[in-house]
């Protein structure tokens, strides 16, 4: 039971890396693969906020007695978001471009173009 | 001033390269980028003689003492990995401005100085920090801009490229960001000296074999080790022809530098190597990069094609080396990764004269092209021959430390592959030279003349840095043992 109920954070955060992940390597349109690095990421995020988590622990100010929840993790993580939504607006702007330069966004029908070219 | 060296080797490119970008004119931005990469190279040197003379320098950021605060540490091994990184980027911006006149338009052409100086401050970055989050976020910021550098190239299926790079970089990413996560997760320090003295007492947990797989995979995917160099072809034959010689002598061999930096540094060969089977897989992989990569770069009818596959295989022999786990195997990883750098971004600079002389780089457009572009093509042989590994390049240098620790393990089946990846190598080098050299030019390519001096003085000064390995190099092979020494010994 506790392996299930105990270790909730991280099957959750599993799932979503997997979800992510295959979605990456399966779907063949260039947004979805956006989606997927996406969620691939938001895994990660929930690992390390996991990992910081005190149970029954407050935000960390300084105010007398109590058990306070490890800053640095989520610290960690907002820099990591800061990385995340930088390699989202790059990815969506090569995929504007690409649709500008190709009229698809689809790699099976990108590499068929490449490859007549 | 001095004592602050380690964090200006970062803050001036970092602050370099918005100034750059508000400039704005295209010629007033050029010369801004190159006065900052030319401080940035003066600052390295600086860092790898005193790191010579004093021993490991250690910086505190802000003040606050690690392993609570940042800590920016170099040693032997990082300082030659930040001289290597300052002194490609600022030959590759020496040799820029002509070569991307032809490929990107040119009211862009201060937005390229600008992402090129961050991709610098990155890779500079990785290889001062001493804090894994800080490598993570570097590693992000010269990432980042090496994507766009690439999708600036001149043809559509630069974009394609690029996105694809993007995708599996930042796979590989988050690879490492999940690897670090787990490290921080049983050690509560992200500081790599610290995590090292913590580490043994952990215990052989399943979190630390997943932790180290999971940070490998990802620097694998970054530094294109065989087979996970998907990206490496299409960026680099489609990537603006400054930008294939910069990312092929740094982004990749900063990747390596952290593998060598992680599994020996911080995990210890008995660790990394002994109770995970890392060596012999990577023993596999690295085996069949320099062979099949080798092969496959022969099939190529695009030039810089088939330097890209080339330089998967050199990084096999990195791989090799780092995998051979004695003081020699070690030194010619770290002499492979300076020699290879040096050697693949000047040979992708001779072959960027070319393209801008001939408008290609296929190898049908290079006939007779030793004739009418003598000293390049000149570059370029020597590139080659450094490829090979013929006596007098650095190319040999490392063949002959890896062929000698090959035999001190007993592995006759390495040593074969060695050769026969040189004899491939062979190959696909004399099928350049052989159109260059001993076929009659085109008519179409009678007006061609020799390229502009600045992209000629880049190019030389670094094929002639692979001569100078090459010939008077045991200085340089004395600092590459001292390093090796070093990685093994802060093993436990």
């Amino acid at each position: 039971m506790t392996l299930v109920l105990g270790l909730f954070n991280y099957w959750v955060a599993i799932f979503l890396m997997m979800v992510g992940f295959f979605t990456v390597i399966w779907r063949s349109n260039f947004v979805k693969k956006v989606i997927g690095l996406n969620i691939f990421q938001a895994s990660v995020f929930l690992l390390y906020l996991t990992m910081g988590k005190v149970h029954g622990g407050t935000a960390p100010i300084l105010n007398g007695s109590g058990v306070y929840t490890h800053p640095l993790p989520s610290v960690l993580i907002l820099t990591a978001i800061v990385v995340g939504i930088s390699t989202t607006a790059v990815a969506l702007a090569f995929i504007v471009r690409i649709r500008e330069a190709y009229g698809t966004i689809d790699e099976d029908e990108l590499q068929q173009l490449d490859d007549a070219s | 001033m001095d004592h602050h060296l380690l964090v200006l080797q970062v803050v001036i490119p970092l602050c370099g390269a918005p100034l750059v970008l508000l400039v704005r004119h295209r010629v007033a931005s050029y010369w801004a980028a190159l006065t900052v990469a030319g401080v940035a190279l003066g600052l390295a040197a600086r860092i790898v003689y005193r790191v010579a003379t004093e021993g490991t320098l250690s910086y505190a950021l802000g003040g606050w003492v690690p392993p609570w605060g940042i800590e920016y540490r170099v040693d032997l091994l990082g300082a030659v990995v930040v001289g290597l990184v300052a002194s490609v980027g600022f030959a590759g911006l020496l040799f820029a401005p002509r070569s991307i006149a032809h490929e990107i338009a040119h009211e862009r052409h201060y937005l390229f100085y600008t992402l090129y100086l961050l991709c610098l401050t990155g890779l500079l970055g990785i290889s001062v920090t001493g804090d894994f989050f800080n490598l993570f976020v570097f590693l992000e910021i010269a990432s980042l801009a090496g994507y766009v550098l690439v999708g600036l190239g001149p043809t559509k299926r630069a974009l394609t490229a690029a996105f694809q790079y993007l995708v599996l970089g930042t796979l590989g990413a988050t690879f490492i960001l999940i690897g670090i996560g787990l490290l921080y997760q049983v050690t509560g320090t992200l500081n790599m000296a610290d995590m090292a003295r913590l580490l043994p007492g952990v215990g052989r947990t399943r979190t630390l074999v997943v932790a180290l797989a999971f940070f490998t995979a990802g620097l694998a995917l970054k530094a294109a080790i065989f087979p996970l160099h998907l990206w490496l072809p299409n960026a680099y034959t489609f990537a603006p022809s400054v930008v294939s010689a910069f990312l092929s002598g740094t982004s990749t061999k900063v990747a390596l530098y952290v593998l060598l930096r992680l599994t020996f540094g911080v995990f210890g060969p008995a660790l990394a190597f002994e109770w995970v089977p890392l060596r012999t897989t990577m023993t596999v992989m690295g085996s069949l990069a320099i062979v099949v990569a080798s092969a496959v770069a022969i099939y190529q009818s695009d030039v810089k094609r088939m330097l890209a596959y080339s330089s998967v295989a050199q990084v096999g022999y990195v791989v090799l080396g780092w995998t051979l786990m004695s003081v020699n195997g070690l030194t010619a990883a770290i002499i492979q990764l300076v020699s290879h750098a040096f050697t693949k971004a000047g040979m992708f600079l001779a072959l960027g004269c070319m393209v801008l002389r001939l408008g290609s780089a296929d190898l049908a457009k290079l006939r007779g092209v030793g004739r009418r572009m003598p000293v390049t093509t000149a570059a370029w042989l020597v590139g080659g021959l450094g490829l090979i590994g013929v006596p007098a390049t650095a190319g040999f240098v490392t063949k002959w430390y890896l062929v000698s620790a090959a035999l001190q393990g007993d592995a006759w089946v390495l040593v074969v592959l060695i050769i026969a990846s040189s004899l491939l190598a062979v190959a696909y080098v004399w099928r350049v030279v052989e159109v260059a050299y001993f076929r009659a030019p085109d008519d179409a390519a009678n007006g061609v003349e020799e390229a502009p001096l600045a992209m000629l003085v880049a190019t030389w000064l670094l094929i002639g840095a692979t001569l100078y390995l090459g010939i008077f190099g045991s200085a340089a092979v004395g600092v590459a043992k001292r390093a090796a020494e070093m990685l093994l010994q802060v093993a436990p």
